[in-house]
């Protein structure tokens, strides 16, 4: 064992006959991170973000085989994911034998990670992943063939837009030519590359002095795994809960290749770094190290046995009943944390009574969303007790029918109030401190088809839903260089209990019981359940889906007001709703 | 409106249909302590009938039911058939719900019994909650509703635990039915569709004549129960679900001329939630 200037202690560890360079710094006893750098980099691809972890974490960096001052493997095969995927086992247990690590990865650490990472029972040796820019080799294989198997336009537009963004892995597999390229004057290059294309300054000590022979060597990663794993993919699942971080200005790995990720990783939280490649690494260091100590004190020393310490923090207004809860539950069942608030408040304690349930941890708020101030209130709250939201859903509402003369002042400030400032509000609390955070987010508001399809008897509540429409879109635009999503939803015709609790104008108490138990089971009847809207919703987060029609006629009403808004607007005459 | 029928039986009557519901609910349990993963549905429906049969009965208003893990809510059922005991496999964690009704000397009885095997969070809440509607039923038929609102009641219920509504699923919608004192002559233990033929005869003849009145003998939640429950005997069945968990009971509820209260409360799952009360 060597030391270093900086306090770095060095030593060497065995796996299966191959030596690995490790590196380590800050105090044993702290949790342990291990840091596994890419392709063409060594363990110094880190420094500073090994030097920022180091205040509260055990530090572990080492060179993967092949590189830096690790061995170098002879033959094509000893480059195999199972072999890479076991260097880290055997360093996680020379470096904290009893308990479990926390592993920050990235570009082809980050691949050979995610094969530890998806080995059976990897919950017991690791307790977190952090991943930047390398997915998980089976995992692709997976997302190529669902792609080529429904090659709708989109799903041929990403195929092709990774496609060319992967034109190096093509060349890697020339013989004699990519070696040659890296010893001929690329690596003497590389500098020029990284502050050209990368946006990373030239610093001394990087790149590092071996370079040349580390990317040479790393070429055989390419060639010995890309395409066995991307042919014949393998299932791969993990229980551990990964944050993925994905690069905004990644010229390699585009964001959309993890869409459908949860399918592999049930407890996935997700954020975005304005980053390239390599710069996320190389400058801005300590942003990485903040969410990586976010990330490892938020499931500190968590296993299987409490599964809710991690995932994404999910708020849902209006969760008491309907879509709102059935949304709860629907993250819950993600591994997200949720919280929801109602003006019912046992109807909320409900909600998250049932999400616990799904082993998700849940709490409930009395909010009146109408209320600026007691949003504003509920969110400093929420900051405070369970920290920023990763999504937030706008969906508590309200349902009035009547004319727009029958409807009177105080009915129109009501639907106003709940519909349309509930979701000013909880946008701009909410919005504020994603932006803040600056690790980007979603917002979820929840309109109505009724924000494109006129009605006469809707005039107060089409119009509140429109605005919502109106507002998501102006958002969107605001919040996009921030990177956090708005999604509209128009549900459509969903039985839940808006239809009980809807006013409708000019009628008295015996009437209003009537009609309202008369539109519950015309609703009843259409029968599509709120579960169905829930599930819309995670997709739009996950696909950052900008407008969702949810039911048949949502969908129909929006086609037919761009075909032809004359035939809706003569529609809108008839005497229903 | 034609008059209410009287409260057609007797303290005698009453005590001979309470033997009936005992002695069902006491081969549930005995299936229920011998029941273990790897048992299926037709095995223990075979147990609960062999079990019936030992302690006497030779009819049934409807042959024993079985249904293990997501059937208890019946999730994708869409044939009747498919209330039929199957060949699903218990395993450790899956809930179950037993279902049979013996007829003794022409007295009948029909009981649902909820169960779980291993650890399942969501059938103790469920199991748990089960209680409210037992008490809700009551205190709404008590009130004189009519079978529709309580139907709606009990719907409105399950919207705020989040539950649905699985007896939906049931032929005909129903949360309950009229039970009477056989008397009909078709031959004891042959069966048709499920049902006893003497239970079909019955119920046929029932279904005539309460019609005539205006009445069902069938309870649910559309037009033909929109009257108070007629005097006599239902067996309610309130089957609730949350995902792939679904529980239910049934039993005799007596309804008087002036009154309504459980036949019995020395049963399975009232114990249950006495001994969860002194616990608490």
């Amino acid at each position: 064992m060597t030391g270093r200037s900086n306090g770095t202690r060095r030593r060497t560890v065995d796996s299966g006959g191959l030596a690995l360079a490790v590196y380590e710094q800050g105090d044993p006893a702290d949790p342990t991170v291990i840091l596994v750098h890419g392709y063409p980099d060594d363990h110094s691809v880190w420094d500073d973000v090994a030097a920022d972890l180091a205040a509260d974490h055990h530090v572990v960096r080492y060179d993967t085989r092949g590189s830096g001052a690790s061995g170098v493997p002879a033959a094509r095969e000893d480059y195999r994911l199972e072999l890479l995927g076991q260097d880290l086992y055997a360093v996680a247990d020379a470096v904290s034998p009893d308990r479990p690590v926390h592993v920050v990865a990235h570009d082809w650490g980050s691949v050979q990670s995610w094969e530890a990472v998806t080995t059976p029972g990897a919950y017991r040796r690791i307790a977190s992943y952090t991943t930047m820019s390398g997915p998980c080799l089976d995992h692709m294989g997976y997302w190529i063939r669902h792609r080529l198997r429904r090659p709708t336009p989109r799903h041929l537009a990403q195929l092709l837009r990774q496609g060319a963004h992967s034109w190096y892995i093509a060349l890697f597999q020339l013989p004699v030519l990519a070696p040659a390229a890296w010893r001929l004057g690329l690596a003497r290059l590389w500098p020029r590359v990284l502050r050209d294309l990368e946006a990373v300054r030239t610093r001394p000590g990087h790149p590092q002095a071996t370079l040349a022979q580390d990317a040479v060597h790393g070429i055989e990663l390419y060639r010995a795994n890309m395409s066995p794993r991307v042919r014949a993919p393998r299932e791969r699942y993990t229980e551990v809960p990964v944050q993925l971080v994905t690069l905004q200005r990644d010229r390699y790995v585009c964001d959309f290749l993890s869409e459908g990720l949860e399918r592999w990783v049930p407890r996935l939280t997700r954020r975005t770094l304005n980053a390239t490649h390599w710069s996320a690494l190389l400058e801005q260091g300590p942003t990485v190290a903040a969410m990586v100590r976010e990330f490892t004190a938020r499931d500190h020393g968590a296993l299987r046995q409490e599964p809710s310490a991690t995932g994404e923090l999910v708020v849902v207004t209006g969760g008491g009943s309907g879509i709102g809860r059935a949304t709860a539950l629907a993250f819950a069942d993600r591994g997200a944390r949720v919280v929801v608030c109602d003006r019912d408040l046992p109807a909320a304690q409900r909600t998250a009574e049932l999400c616990e349930l799904s082993g998700a941890k849940a709490a409930a708020y009395l909010v009146d969303v109408g209320d600026g101030a007691a949003v504003d209130a509920f969110a400093e709250r929420v900051a405070a007790e369970h920290g920023v939201p990763d999504v937030v859903v706008n969906n508590a509402g309200i349902g009035h029918s009547g004319t727009f003369l029958e409807t009177t002042e105080e009915e129109w400030r009501r639907v106003l109030d709940v519909n349309l400032w509930g979701v000013i509000h909880g946008c701009r609390a909410f919005g504020r401190l994603m932006v803040e955070r600056g690790t980007g987010g979603h917002l979820v508001n929840l309109a109505s088809a009724a924000a494109y399809l006129p009605a006469k008897r809707l005039a107060a509540y089409a119009t509140s839903k429109s605005a919502v429409f109106m507002l998501s879109d102006c958002l969107r635009a605001e919040l996009a260089p921030h990177r956090i999503g708005v999604s509209t939803i128009c549900p459509g015709i969903v039985n839940t209990n808006i239809t009980r609790t809807s006013t409708f104008s000019g009628l008295d108490d015996e009437a209003l019981a009537a009609k309202q138990a008369k539109v519950s089971k015309l609703y009843a009847r259409r029968g599509f359940p709120p579960e169905k809207v829930a599930a819309e919703i995670v997709r739009a987060v996950r696909t950052r889906k900008p407008v969702v029609p949810v039911t048949v006629e949502a969908k129909a009403a929006r086609l037919l007001g761009r075909l032809s808004p004359a035939l809706l607007r003569r529609a809108a005459r008839i005497d229903a709703g | 409106m034609p008059d209410q029928p009287r409260f057609p039986y007797g303290e005698k009557d009453l005590a001979k249909f309470r033997e009936a519901q005992q002695l069902a609910y006491h081969c549930a349990e005995q299936v229920a302590a011998w029941i273990e993963p790897g048992v299926t549905e037709r095995q223990a429906t075979a147990e609960l009938r062999r079990c019936l049969v030992r302690a006497g009965v030779r009819d049934f208003f409807h042959v024993p039911f079985a249904w293990f893990g997501d059937r208890t809510a019946f999730r994708h059922f869409h044939t009747p058939l498919q209330f039929f005991a199957g060949s699903r496999v218990l395993a450790e964690g899956m809930p179950y719900v037993l279902d049979c009704a013996p007829v003794v000397d022409g007295y009948t009885a029909d009981i649902g019994y909820g169960g779980k095997v291993g650890e399942n969070p969501v059938w103790d809440l469920l199991a748990k909650d089960l209680r409210t509607y037992r008490e809700l039923i009551l205190r709404e038929v008590r009130a004189r509703r009519t079978l529709a609102e309580v139907y709606a009641a009990v719907d409105a219920q399950l919207a705020a635990h989040g539950y649905d509504n699985r007896h939906q699923v049931y032929p005909g919608r129903v949360i309950g039915h009229q039970v009477t004192r056989s008397t009909a002559r078709g031959p004891a233990g042959v069966s048709l569709f499920g049902f006893g033929v003497r239970t079909l005869q019955t119920l046929g003849r029932e279904l005539v004549k309460e019609r005539l009145e205006g009445r069902s003998p069938l309870w649910a939640g559309g037009r033909a129960s929109r009257h108070a429950p007629t005097p006599g005997l239902w067996a309610v069945e309130p089957h609730i679900g949350f995902r792939d968990v679904g529980i239910k009971f049934e039993e005799l509820l007596v309804v008087t001329d002036e009154d309504a209260y459980w036949l019995d409360d020395d049963l399975p799952h009232v114990r249950r939630w006495a001994l969860q009360e002194d616990a608490a």
